[in-house]
């Protein structure tokens, strides 16, 4: 009875918990104030959620984690990129960043698509080497493309940026919509929460409609979803171009909550952490689902978040700060990743 | 020379099984799929499989001697080798290589002297002439340097041979269904080096189907029967139709009483010269005609091409040929139009194909009706959502009429008993409301009760609302007990439809490849 609800959460989650428990545990030990912790835990929860959500329909479609995310997420940031040199600000350029992101991730995200289709089996590897080439490949976009607007351009030579702020444009909206004060300074991201869990429904809608149902089929056993007259390939084409949409709409809030365009070299490494999250939440590299992305979101970040002052709490001396996140955040993608099932 | 009785624990697959072969001679082992000649075969050449699965019991007396043989490696010290059936060998290298591999003629050098054995150098005119005397021991004129990718399949299995000839204490050698791949002049040239082998004095024992080329060449023909011996007989004392009878013969018990005519009926589903392009099972041009309502049995054994005419018509694979529907033509290698004509498949690889093992038994039943046919489906302007409800009630009543034992329509299907997992494949196909449904292999896998259970399933089907089931199967006593005509399949075309209550020894023939002739040799 214990036995099997244990195997039903999964050992990786129990362990992730238990670490996650024992550190919360020492940050009160050490006085760090847990309101502080809870606050950055729900801002970066709601910062990087849609990002995960991306995962959901290219593992359903069969394709197994999107390491390609960053080809999504360069979409997501030529929209708001748009959105400033168009001199919009407001909810108007929020939603206008996004609307605009979509077309071009979708073309890119169906391309891409083709192409996963023609290297079954090894998608991952490949996948994440079109996510790091693409990275590569709009450093000199972000040079050469024409945008003018001096927020966004450097004031000599020309190009764009490394990282553009966008205060006064489309900054904290999210964050600041209903948001809910509490203990010190600090507050509840309520606007961006919902708008995860919106997006969040949203795909649970589409995962029970007749077009969910098929990807779902083609996902987890091909041959089954051939002989049931299912057409594998288109399925993983439509996956893996919503997974591109997903992943250009959750840079855009992404940014919002962080104030700060980056561009450059800085969406190449962003696949990773969404992929360690829904791993951890128990999704494997066939299945996953909403509860997966939540779950998964919740414990990595809130690993991340309360790791960092526990660990500058114990080692003080030098500036281990910048060291300290780096080793966490990859230890925890490292476990995600070796965690990864194959199905069952 | 050996003397063998052996009976295996757990589920008894060979029981007391007495097999002997004398120098020189050339012995036949014969059986269907699953008669128990591969666990002979493994037993004899020590295969881990049969010592990881609890050994065996009974002896094996080689040259004399009691021995114990626990590994491959034991067989071959005491002079035992195989040809095996798929090839052993490796592309790029020589003829040469390939028959001294791992048994290099090797001479010292500088190097091997101070670093090992390992580095000395080959002494390849040694080795060359070698194979070249293991070539023409067998009578092949092909250059012992040339490489073996690209050599026509019946060379390579001459080079199989020579490896094992070049073995220089080779006593005992086993060919495992040689000539299933060859073609008929390749097939005939490998008898002949065959029984050159058997005049050097080296025993042979030869598995085959093709009960003609046994009658050609065996001194002695042992059979084999759901692991028991049936019969060990010299060739001069039996005839073919005598073998085939002992090899397919067993009681059979019809399950429906009458056999039905269903001459008169139209014709609902016709191939016209079918080729279905499925490894392992090619189908290389079946006609056939098959009548509403008539339950149509497809037997043969096992890689002859039964299996890939469901799978053609299903267009699962590459399909060429014709195929009508009701008179309609088909539009072929299009699941979804295979669908849409009123088939429904249950395939013979229940867990890869036929059912979605981490999903549960309700989704199994209803995805194929959900994606091909639009049912289980409310629609929201356009936005469409899978009818919860209504997918439960149906697995209920499902579950309930095929007694799928389960602990409730959530479960996954991953956990199910192989006849369960069976009857959730049948719901998923009877979901689809078919005209036509062809089931594959329906009791592959599965204990005695449930296999009563699901073929009455199909009988009870077909009684009451008249579909036309094809049951394809290795099994021919289930063909013969239950269907109304049966169609045995050899190499990739028909031999012959026949009624279930036809003669032992013409099913035989048929499955050995003996077109209608058959009768005439009674």
């Amino acid at each position: 009875m214990i036995k099997s609800r244990i195997q039903s959460i999964g050992w990786p989650r129990i362990i992730i918990f238990g670490f996650l428990l024992t550190l919360s545990i020492t940050a009160i030990g050490l006085g760090i104030p847990m309101d502080q912790l809870l606050s950055s835990t729900l801002v970066r929860v709601g910062m990087n959620g849609i990002l995960v959500l991306a995962m959901v329909p290219a593992i359903v479609s069969g394709i197994g984690p999107n390491f390609g995310l960053p080809l999504g997420i360069i979409c997501g940031l030529l929209g708001v990129l748009v959105t400033i040199d168009l001199d919009m600000s407001g909810y108007s350029a929020l939603f206008t960043a996004m609307i605009i992101s979509i077309p071009p991730a979708a073309i890119i995200g169906a391309g891409y698509g083709w192409l996963l289709n023609r290297i079954k089996g090894s998608e991952m590897m490949i996948a994440t080497y079109i996510g790091f080439s693409s990275v590569a490949l709009m450093n000199i976009g972000w040079i050469l493309l024409p945008f003018s607007s001096p927020e966004t351009t450097w004031p000599i030579g020309r190009g764009l940026r490394l990282t553009i702020s966008l205060e006064g444009r489309i900054a904290s909206l999210l964050n600041d919509f209903w948001k809910i004060p509490f203990g010190k300074n600090q507050y509840i991201p309520t606007g961006m929460l919902l708008f995860f869990l919106l997006a969040c429904f949203l795909m649970w809608l589409f995962l029970r409609s007749k077009a969910g149902v098929n990807m779902y089929t083609a996902g987890v056993n091909p041959k089954f979803a051939t002989s049931s007259g299912i057409n594998v390939d288109r399925q993983r084409l439509i996956g893996t171009m919503m997974s591109t949409v997903l992943g250009a709409i959750g840079i855009v809030v992404y940014s919002q909550s962080y104030t700060f365009l980056q561009l450059y070299l800085a969406p190449m490494y962003m696949a990773f952490p969404s992929v360690a999250a829904i791993l951890i939440g128990g999704a494997s590299t066939r299945k996953a689902s909403i509860s997966h992305v939540i779950i998964g979101v919740f414990l990595f970040q809130a690993l991340l978040v309360v790791a960092l002052p526990v660990a500058n709490e114990i080692m003080q001396e030098g500036n281990l700060a910048e060291i300290t996140r780096i080793i966490v955040s990859n230890g925890i993608i490292l476990y995600a990743l070796t965690q990864a099932r194959k199905g069952d | 020379m050996q003397k063998i009785t052996k009976d295996y624990s757990g589920v008894v697959v060979l029981k007391d099984i007495d097999l002997e072969v004398g120098e020189g001679e050339i012995h036949a082992l014969l059986g269907e799929n699953g008669a128990g000649k591969s666990t002979l075969m493994n037993i004899l050449f020590g295969m881990s499989v049969i010592h990881a699965t609890g050994g065996f019991q009974g002896e094996i007396h080689f040259a004399g001697e009691k021995r114990e043989i626990s590994t491959p490696l034991d067989a071959m010290d005491l002079g035992i080798g195989m040809v095996h059936q798929e090839f052993m060998l490796i592309p790029g290298f020589t003829i040469t290589e390939n028959v001294k591999l791992n048994r290099e003629i090797t001479r010292p050098n500088v190097l091997s002297k101070v670093l090992g054995k390992q580095l000395d150098t080959l002494d390849y005119d040694q080795m060359n002439s070698d194979a070249r005397n293991a070539l023409d021991i067998l009578n092949i004129g092909i250059d012992e340097y040339t490489k073996v990718a690209g050599l026509p399949v019946g060379y390579m299995q001459f080079v199989e041979i020579a490896r094992e000839i070049d073995k220089e204490n080779i006593k005992l050698l086993v060919f495992d269904e040689p000539t299933a791949v060859l073609t008929e002049s390749e097939a005939s040239s490998l008898l002949e080096a065959v029984k050159i082998l058997a005049d050097k004095g080296i025993a042979i024992l030869f598995i085959s189907h093709r009960l003609e080329e046994i009658m050609d060449i065996a001194d002695r023909i042992t059979i084999l029967k759901d692991g028991r011996l049936v019969d060990t007989t010299n060739k001069e004392d039996t005839t073919l139709v005598e073998i085939a009878e002992k090899m397919v013969g067993r009681k059979i018990e019809r399950m429906v009483r009458e056999v039905r005519s269903s001459e008169d009926k139209p014709v609902i589903l016709s191939m016209r010269n079918l080729k279905v392009d499925m490894p392992g099972e090619m189908v290389l041009g079946v006609d056939l005609n098959i009548h509403e309502g008539e339950i149509f049995g497809i037997g043969g054994l096992g890689g002859q091409g039964k299996i890939g005419i469901a799978n053609g018509i299903m267009g699962l694979y590459p399909t060429r040929g014709e195929i009508l529907v009701e008179g309609e033509p088909l539009q072929l290698n299009n699941s979804r139009a295979s669908l849409e004509r009123g088939f429904a498949f249950v395939s013979e690889d229940r867990r890869g194909i036929g059912l979605l093992l981490d999903t549960s038994i309700e989704m199994n039943i209803v995805t194929t009706a959900i994606t091909a046919f639009d049912k289980f489906i409310k629609r929201f302007a356009f936005l469409t959502q899978v009818d919860q409800r209504g997918i439960r009630q149906h697995a209920r009543q499902m579950i309930e009429e095929l007694d799928i034992r389960c602990q409730g329509p959530t479960q996954h299907t991953r956990r199910l008993s192989g006849g369960n997992q069976q009857k959730v494949c049948i719901a998923r196909a009877l979901t689809l409301k078919p005209k036509i449904i062809l089931v594959s292999e329906p009791t592959r896998g599965i204990d005695v009760g449930a296999k009563k259970i699901v073929l009455d399933t199909l009988i009870k089907l077909n009684k009451e609302t008249g579909m036309t089931v094809v049951i394809t199967s290795s099994e021919l006593a289930e063909l013969r007990s239950v269907c109304d005509r049966i169609a045995i399949i050899n190499r990739g075309v028909v031999t012959g439809v026949v009624p279930p209550d036809a003669s032992d020894a013409e099913f035989g023939l048929l499955m050995a490849g003996r077109k209608r002739r058959a009768k005439q040799n009674d």
